[in-house]
């Protein structure tokens, strides 16, 4: 704009405008947060399987697409209002918004265009409940979070997190126009395992957060408390994770890593607790944070290969 | 506003503007892909059905 400004006061002599011509494609993708989308596709898709409902797989198919299409959309405009501060953390410094790719009018509008396209489209695909509930999570996220809850409360992604656990639900909404015990546990899953999972990672990042004024839980209740909240999840966790299990819906290869997942969750968080101080510090808590996604992707993936692959074997009677 | 002329664009802003135009068009051809095969996909068998 101030190329446009100078042109405008330049005087009788038609002067050259530098409009921003604007970013690349995957600017534009990177806006959508392709990691999350995957994750979110991949937990939705659970969330399918579990329901054990036949569902035409074109209509499945494209249902899948637009539940991606509008967490990237959540995604898109969590990243257009949060601009100010990505640019202060070294983390999201170089996200198109903040290193000047893209205009922020620009992410603006694509976010609002693919919101209101994925619901719209997820409606006439599979039914209005699905979509309904597509467009809860991104108003939950993009506005409940990003704009008020996240700036305001250390409790932000406790309850933030209810939209990344929302998918599995989406997901049963899908195939059977109904919600049930299934994807309310996947989402009592996620939902419990999300705050010990960025509490490891806001352990090591704290400074960053501090300086772009994120009440993140070590910044406020101190990291002390947050080790011991870590483990709390992880010990509220580990029960929840076996649920499905004594549902009937997990099996014994689901129990097995449930398990086995949940002891190694308890394990990781007490090697936080225990370790306080400089490097071992940062390992134990980027162990946890590691451990953390390959126990939810371990979860769902043996819920995946009961449900599709036939190797579902009941342990209750 | 009469003053104001479009600078020319750079090749490499014209590159990604090309690109970016061939995105969208990639978007849209997939949105009308999508409507087509869903609609199909809705009809069922039945869609072959009919009195001739």
């Amino acid at each position: 704009m101030t190329s446009l400004s100078n042109s405008l006061s330049a005087g009788a002599e038609p002067q050259p405008t530098t409009l921003a011509v604007g970013g690349e494609v995957s600017d534009f993708f990177a806006l959508l947060k392709p990691r999350v989308m995957v994750l979110v596709i991949f937990t939705a898709l659970v969330g399918m399987v579990v329901s054990n409902v036949h569902i035409q797989p074109v209509v499945g198919t494209i249902s899948l697409l637009m539940i991606a299409v509008g967490a990237g959309a959540s995604g898109c405009l969590n990243m257009w209002w949060d601009a100010d501060i990505d640019a202060v953390m070294t983390r999201t410094a170089k996200r198109p918004i903040p290193d000047g790719r893209i205009q922020p009018g620009e992410a603006l509008a694509f976010g609002i265009v693919l919101s209101v396209g994925s619901v719209l489209v997820l409606g006439l695909a599979s039914n209005w409940l699905a979509a309904g509930l597509l467009a809860f999570t991104i108003v939950f996220y993009a506005v409940f979070y990003s704009m008020w809850l996240k700036r305001a409360t250390p409790q932000n992604i406790v309850i933030g997190g209810a939209a990344g656990a929302l998918p599995p639900i989406i997901g049963q909404a899908v195939v059977t126009g109904s919600v049930g015990i299934e994807s309310i546990v996947l989402f009592l899953i996620i939902f419990i395992w999300t705050p010990p999972h960025f509490w490891a990672l806001a352990l090591i990042k704290s400074g960053e957060y501090a300086k772009a004024g994120i009440p993140m839980m070590p910044n406020v209740a101190g990291p002390q408390s947050t080790r011991r909240q870590i483990i709390y999840y992880s010990l509220v966790l580990f029960p929840i994770g076996l649920a499905p299990v004594f549902l009937g819906f997990g099996g014994l290869l689901y129990g097995l890593t449930a398990l086995l997942g949940g002891l190694g969750m308890l394990a990781f968080s007490v090697h936080v607790f225990r370790n306080r101080e400089g490097e071992a510090e940062r390992k134990a808590a980027l162990g946890m944070f590691g451990f953390s996604i390959l126990y939810l992707f371990l979860l769902f993936s043996a819920l995946l290969a009961e449900h599709s692959l036939g190797l579902f074997r009941s342990v209750i009677a | 506003m009469t003053g104001l002329r479009p600078r020319p664009l750079t090749p490499e802003e014209a590159q990604r503007r090309r690109k970016r135009s061939l995105a969208i068009a990639a978007v849209l051809f997939t949105l009308v892909a999508i409507f087509y095969v869903l609609t199909i996909a809705k009809l069922g068998p039945q869609v072959l059905n009919r009195a001739l």
